[in-house]
């Protein structure tokens, strides 16, 4: 080719040479992402610090873990968007703090069915269990899957202190006594006879109940629906302390 | 008789080791996969002791042939047969969780709720039917455009057997709930960790094969296939460190959390789109384009700009995902300025593509493969301004979270990277098996309708709906409330749903044709059948005027 530009010359070179086509294709597309990712990990404003967030107890990372393995990230988003019609219908938007202990995130990218970043507290344990084993018997209109069999699969407690370690090494806050009494935490937060004065302590404002309904098991469906309350209600984003610390935020 | 021995030695080890794990797991799903795997070894184990044994059992099956004389085609062959069957699951799948969305009765908990199949559906259509295609074309195109037989021809297999493994290992972990809940990053670490081996074998076999060429120049196509290969390695990687609770279990947690764990999410999931989806599929049409058109490429330098802009700015689009959620306001304006931006290079592919066309045009009216190419780029081009248009941040506050997004995604998956993959299938299988032709052109021609047709149904059904949500869950009536439940507008767009799945129903059938032809193709059958263009022939008209004398 009989091209007299400098540019496309030098071009002659890289396409002869695989090493160097490789290596310039790659520093190229590794910019982007060290430009927009790298800094989140060291400006301060990215996770404004907020008072209440603290680690999931056993028994909710328990029921994180099934929402997880259910994919319920595929209709439910966790993410308030700050917009009128939002906040009204959903809450307070969401604070980046909120999932700061979430492994995965689950803000999900779709809305089939509504956001759930401050489901907590809204609705009764009683309507969560009868909406998940028939949706459609509380909301006709939902296309929702069921989720019966969760009331009648027994939690696996097995390895309760493996899962808090794991989360630990991904840097998950725990303490030692955290990691020492996770399978007696696991059990003792959905069992309304257990002594929960210690775990509520260590993990304030959680909540120990039954909440399937059959107080003599230890259900997946006590754990998804002990996530589901906790959900947004970590922080109390309405409290004067919290409102005035958001009016300093700089980061949007 | 000594590699037979220590290939066996290694089929077996690989046994044992995962017959242990299925033995002493720490859950059902992970002991199933250990089994699958085990399955695998058992099958490579007799496969290289039966070989040894009868030769001729494993004949053309698993030899590689040895005529240097001829391009090593096997893993492609294999390839096509793959990238058809995946594509027919993933279809399947795509139509029945549409249809769970229309009527939900069709869930079947626990294995067969939308939850878990929706990623089925996902990655068999990204990764098993888009990564077959990816991979099969590539090894095709490196070795003609390099002139040169493929590097390491045992590598090209074990990259061809490994890569379903790794399909296989992440379609069952789903439906078993074996999950990281990463969009198009479901798969467990251990899968994970297979699919980082896999990935660089094909490394290694694609860019040795460029380094052993006999042609002095890397053709574009290269260039595409190269870029796309390294990024998702380096994705794939920086998204999936995690943690296992145990190595005996599928469960781990990922590294990344919260807002860092999101933006790196969708740094990869929209360079899954931009290099998978985007940079792999314009490789296949910088090849295979300029073949059935039989015209050069438009523009060698555009060419160029267009790769450099391309491969450069996808990366930074990532956060148009995020935008106005508790990612920071500059992460999320940056994204938005970078998508605005790659409307430009994707364009430049579009046009590279179709200016090619000039001085042929006549083959749209006459080649359905050409026609289905056409169609591809054309959606191709609509689907990469419809994305730009959707990261500008107020058109997001209302398309985000809605259907729109998935009309967006169906638009660019079933019209660009669908069409182009049925096109350089066609353009394929009559060569890799020696036949004359395809057994039908015609069939060919009805899957070109029934697949655009189906796509329309699907796009118009979704931008209807996504519309439709965004307007609904904003609305607010005179006395300042809002105005719709959330349920009242999941039953609005009901009727849309049913129409998204019709849709999806005639793409199903387009493809079923395909398959059939594909299939009697192989077989070396052909359809007897008019040619779709011959010139007008009167035979009447066919004979000297003769002067007839005055009445």
């Amino acid at each position: 080719m009989a091209s007299k530009s400098p540019v496309l010359d030098t071009h002659k070179k890289i396409e002869r040479n695989v090493t160097l086509l490789g290596f310039l294709a790659f520093v190229v597309v590794a910019i982007g992402g060290i430009v927009e990712i790298a800094p989140l990990f060291w400006i301060d404003n990215t996770i404004e610090k907020v008072k209440g967030m603290r680690p999931y107890t056993p028994l909710e990372q328990a029921g994180r873990d099934i929402y997880v393995r259910e994919g319920c990230y595929s209709c439910h988003s966790q993410m308030i968007r700050p917009f009128r019609d939002e906040t009204e219908r959903y809450g307070h938007y969401s604070l980046a703090a909120e999932s700061m202990f979430d492994h995965p995130f689950q803000w999900g990218s779709k809305r089939t069915g509504p956001d759930l970043a401050r489901v907590g507290g809204r609705y009764s344990d009683e309507w969560h269990v009868q909406h998940l084993k028939d949706p459609r018997s509380v909301v006709p209109e939902s296309v929702m899957p069921k989720y019966g069999f969760l009331a009648d699969t027994d939690l696996d407690t097995s390895d309760a202190k493996g899962h808090l370690t794991a989360l630990g090494r991904v840097g998950v806050p725990y303490t030692k006594a955290d990691l020492d009494k996770a399978e007696e935490d696991l059990k003792a937060q959905a069992d309304p006879e257990a002594n929960s004065a210690d775990l509520l302590k260590r993990y304030p404002k959680a909540q120990a109940r039954d909440f399937d309904g059959d107080p003599s098991r230890l259900t997946e469906m006590d754990a998804l629906v002990a996530y589901l309350q906790v959900l947004g209600t970590m922080v109390d984003v309405n409290a004067a302390a919290a409102q005035e610390e958001l009016a300093k935020e700089t980061g949007r | 008789m000594e590699t037979v021995l220590a290939r066996a030695g290694w089929w077996s080890a690989a046994l044992l080791i995962a017959v242990l794990a299925a033995a002493s797991a720490a859950d059902s799903g992970y002991a199933v996969h250990m089994a699958i795997i085990a399955a695998a070894a058992g099958i490579g184990l007799w496969v290289t002791v039966s070989r040894a044994d009868y030769g001729a059992i494993a004949r053309g099956v698993i030899r590689t042939p040895a005529d240097p004389g001829k391009y090593d085609d096997d893993p492609v062959r294999w390839g096509m047969i793959a990238t058809m069957f995946w594509g027919m699951a993933g279809f399947l799948a795509g139509l029945f969780i549409a249809l769970q969305l229309a009527y939900p009765v069709l869930n079947l908990e626990p294995y067969l709720n939308f939850g878990r199949v929706r990623p089925l559906h996902t990655s068999a259509v990204i990764f098993a039917f888009g990564g077959n295609a990816l991979i099969a074309t590539s090894f095709y195109v490196v070795q003609r455009t390099c002139r040169a037989r493929l590097a390491f021809p045992g590598l090209a297999r074990f990259v061809f057997w490994g890569y379903q493994l790794f399909i296989v290992l992440a379609a069952t972990g789903y439906l078993m709930g074996v999950t990281q809940s990463k969009e198009y990053a479901e798969p467990e670490w251990y899968v994970d960790w297979w699919l980082t081996i896999v990935w660089v074998a094909y490394l290694a076999v694609f860019v040795g094969t460029i380094v052993k060429r006999s042609e002095p120049h890397i053709y574009v196509a290269n260039w595409f296939y190269l870029a796309f290969i390294l990024t998702v390695a380096m994705l794939h990687i920086v998204n999936n460190i995690d943690i296992p609770v145990s190595l005996l279990g599928s469960k781990s947690y990922p590294l990344w959390s919260g807002v860092q764990g999101a933006l790196v999410q969708w740094w990869y999931g929209h360079n899954a789109v931009g290099f998978f989806l985007t940079a792999g599929f314009l490789a296949m049409m910088y090849y295979f384009v300029p073949k059935q058109a039989e015209r050069p490429i438009y523009s060698y330098r555009l060419s160029i700009i267009h790769f450099w802009a391309l491969i450069f700015l996808y990366i930074w689009a990532g956060p148009h995902h995020l935008h106005y959620t508790a990612l920071p306001d500059w992460a999320q304006t940056l994204g938005m300025v970078f998508s605005v931006m790659l409307w430009m290079p994707s364009w430049g592919g579009m046009i590279n593509g179709l200016m090619t066309l000039n001085g042929a045009w006549d083959k749209v009216r006459t080649d359905p493969i050409i026609r289905m190419m056409v169609m591809a780029l054309a959606f191709y081009g609509m689907s990469t301004f419809e994305g730009p248009m959707m990261s500008v941040k107020s058109v997001n506050s209302l398309s985000h979270y809605t259907d729109w997004t998935i009309g967006h995604v169906h638009s660019g998956a079933l019209g660009w990277n669908g069409l182009i993959t049925f096109a350089s299938v066609y353009y394929l299988v009559p060569r890799l098996w020696h036949r004359e032709r395809l057994y039908s052109l015609r069939w060919v021609n009805w899957h070109f309708w029934l697949a655009t047709l189906g796509i329309v149904f699907y796009a118009a059904a979704m931008w209807v709906a996504g519309i439709t949500e965004g307007l609904m869950w904003r609305e607010y009536g005179a006395d300042g409330y809002l105005v719709n439940s959330f349920a009242e507008v999941v039953a609005a767009v009901h009727p849309m749903y049913v129409l998204r799945a019709f849709g999806g129903l005639l793409y199903l059938a387009g493809a079923t044709i395909m398959t059939a032809n594909v299939w009697l193709t192989i077989l070396g059958r052909q359809r007897q059948e008019a040619p779709l263009r011959q010139a007008a022939y009167d035979a009447t008209a066919d004979r000297p005027l003769v002067a007839s004398p005055a009445q």
